[in-house]
């Protein structure tokens, strides 16, 4: 008996590039390319630009120095840097304690069940809240009714606003690096004798640490860079900042109201301000992104 | 039975007051944590739908449907708002989910040297950590000059065409529109990236297998495969999209005069939020706390829609 194989034009078997088949599949190949062209674009371009337009501005002054009044040359976003650091400090101050003890909840105490299921469906609804509402939420319930010392505009309702922004990330991180800690490793600390509370401090959380580290590292980032929940939360400041219960400058607050100014010196600190928050975002990125590589290998 | 070492007695010590006082305390610490979640949430939506009482009362749900915004006469609708974040958001997810798509499957479906795909997979996760306010500046001086000549043509000679017919005089929708296509291709590109990476790989290889090339199996079993997580992602961005505030503030004009025209100036509920909010007083307050409640109401509807998809439809491969 002969094999059949023999009567087969041995040529079907060859690569035709000039098939119809094979044809559009290089025409979809060649689309593929083009769109991811597209999509690296944006970011190529407004980097290209922030650089650009804002690195002309770099210098001593811009670090030392407060915003000009409008129409006037010169200056520095000093104010605004230290704003944003601030202000960022008191959003993760509060959202991490609480969004790690939240995440240590749902994650070691009770993976399943009605309750923990009804948090994290919240949560999920939480981070899909657009920023603007929480800056909302935080006007009406603090800034209008005056809580901090008869205070309205404060860096404090700022950062309670960052904070809510904040806290579903840290949440969610905190709750799926636990999850991904081997339960051996907590039953060995249980079966050795250590306390629920010294298992969970002691064991399970140093674990955990790296995937947790990159989330919040994450999560401040982008709670840096978040402008919505600060226009009439901590507002703006032209002076340098007096405490956490004043109006206080922030970078990303500056970027958008000197962009709308018709000034060229305040739209020109704008791009300096927005290459210096750029750089300290994409660092934080870049940051979370090495820690990330750093335990995988 | 006894041990000859002698050690025989575990010592079943109860344990100490302190202990167990530490480890209930701090159950009961990480559940009060966890509450907060659904106390901020509660506090969102009652601040909003209390503070949009007073509203709802006088304007009732022809606000859904005029379109006059007028602090003088206090009479208000935000038609031009709600239209405003539908458009602009559905269309940046007609032209984002096709390049998303599109950019996911040439970073995984090896069409190109792993560092590559990994360059242009970074890229745009850095995309998306850029923050909206600084794409906002960027889209006011430079995109916005760039796209007005493009602008003008689409006006001059599709101008018969409700969407084309205004001249495009500086910010408006449609440069909107386009950078919110920037804001949420990221996402789109992660999530579908993320659910291709998941499809297993002998799937692949049933495709190659039995002779298809690689956009065949592509289209017939790969995209097949991963569509639940792509719409579920497809979904969020849309949610993000309508509440997305800055960068859309800062480029869309705020006019809450209502147009067809795509080239006009127009509105979205976050922008106008951020806009007039600070300033408002009296029943503008609750007119626009009215409008943050339908702006909710839309990305609640959108997130658990998403999330029930991909729940739903999710294939299972065990």
């Amino acid at each position: 008996m002969t094999l059949s194989t023999a009567t087969l034009p041995s040529r079907s078997l060859r690569f035709n590039p000039g098939l119809k088949r094979n044809r559009t599949d290089r025409l979809f190949t060649a689309i593929a390319a083009l769109f991811s062209l597209i999509a690296v674009l944006p970011l190529v371009l407004v980097l290209i630009y922030v650089l650009i337009q804002g690195g002309k501005l770099i210098s001593i002054s811009l670090f030392t120095q407060l915003p000009p009044a409008p129409g006037l040359e010169g200056g520095g976003i000093a104010n605004a840097i230290i704003g944003t650091f601030l202000v960022t400090l008191v959003g993760s101050m509060i959202a991490i304690p609480v969004g790690v003890g939240g995440g240590i909840y749902l994650a070691e105490y009770a993976r399943r069940g009605w309750f923990s299921q009804f948090i994290r469906l919240g949560n999920d609804i939480l981070a899909g809240v657009p920023s603007i509402i929480c800056g909302v939420f935080v006007y009406s319930a603090i800034v209008a009714t005056r809580l901090f010392f008869g205070q309205s505009y404060t860096a404090m309702a700022g950062g309670i606003a960052l904070a809510v922004l904040m806290l579903p990330t840290v949440i969610k991180t905190t709750d799926e690096a636990l999850k991904l800690v081997p339960q051996e490793l907590s039953w060995g600390a249980i079966g050795v004798g250590a306390s629920k509370f010294v298992t969970i401090t002691r064991i399970t959380l140093p674990s955990a640490f790296t995937p947790m580290a990159t989330g919040v590292v994450l999560a401040i980032a982008r709670a840096a860079g978040e402008t919505a929940p600060l226009i009439f939360t901590a507002l703006f400041s032209p002076f340098w900042p007096e405490g956490l219960f004043n109006p206080i400058a922030s970078m990303s607050v500056l970027i958008f109201n000197f962009a709308i100014m018709p000034y060229e010196a305040q739209n020109a600190l704008a791009w300096a301000a927005s290459f210096v928050l750029v750089i300290l975002i994409l660092g934080a990125n870049l940051l979370a992104r090495w820690i990330r590589r750093f335990t995988s290998s | 039975m006894r041990s000859e070492t002698g050690q025989d007695q575990f010592t079943l010590r109860r344990r100490p007051w302190s202990e167990r006082s530490i480890d209930g305390g701090f159950r009961l610490l990480t559940i009060l944590l966890a509450s907060l979640v659904a106390v901020v949430l509660l506090g969102i939506f009652l601040t909003v739908f209390n503070g949009a009482q007073e509203a709802m009362a006088s304007f009732g749900l022809s606000f859904l449907v005029t379109s006059g915004w007028n602090p003088v006469n206090n009479q208000y609708g935000a038609f031009t708002a709600i239209y405003g974040t539908l458009v602009s958001s559905l269309l940046a997810l007609f032209i984002a989910v096709p390049l998303g798509v599109g950019t996911a499957i040439f970073i995984t479906e090896n069409l190109i040297p792993r560092t590559w795909r990994e360059v242009i997979g970074v890229m745009v996760e850095l995309l998306a950590a850029i923050p909206s306010v600084v794409l906002g500046l960027w889209a006011i001086f430079v995109m916005e000059p760039l796209l007005r000549p493009f602008l003008n043509f689409l006006h001059q000679s599709l101008g018969w065409f409700p969407l084309f017919s205004t001249v495009p005089k500086g910010p408006g929708m449609a440069p909107a529109i386009l950078i919110l296509v920037v804001m949420i291709l990221p996402i789109i590109t992660a999530i579908s990236r993320d659910a291709l990476n998941q499809v297993p790989q002998e799937l692949r290889q049933g495709a190659y297998g039995v002779g298809s090339t690689r956009w065949i199996a592509i289209f017939n079993v790969i995209l097949p495969a991963a569509i639940s997580s792509i719409i579920g992602g497809v979904m969020l961005a849309l949610g993000r999209a309508m509440g997305e505030t800055m960068a859309v503030t800062m480029i869309i004009g705020n006019s809450m005069n209502f147009s067809w025209s795509l080239l006009a100036p127009g509105n979205t509920i976050s922008a106008m939020l951020a806009n007039q909010f600070g300033e408002a007083d009296g029943i503008q307050v609750s007119a626009l706390l009215y409008a943050a409640l339908i702006l909710m109401l839309m990305t609640f509807a959108v997130n658990i829609l998403a999330q029930w998809i991909v729940r739903r439809f999710s294939l299972s491969y065990n």
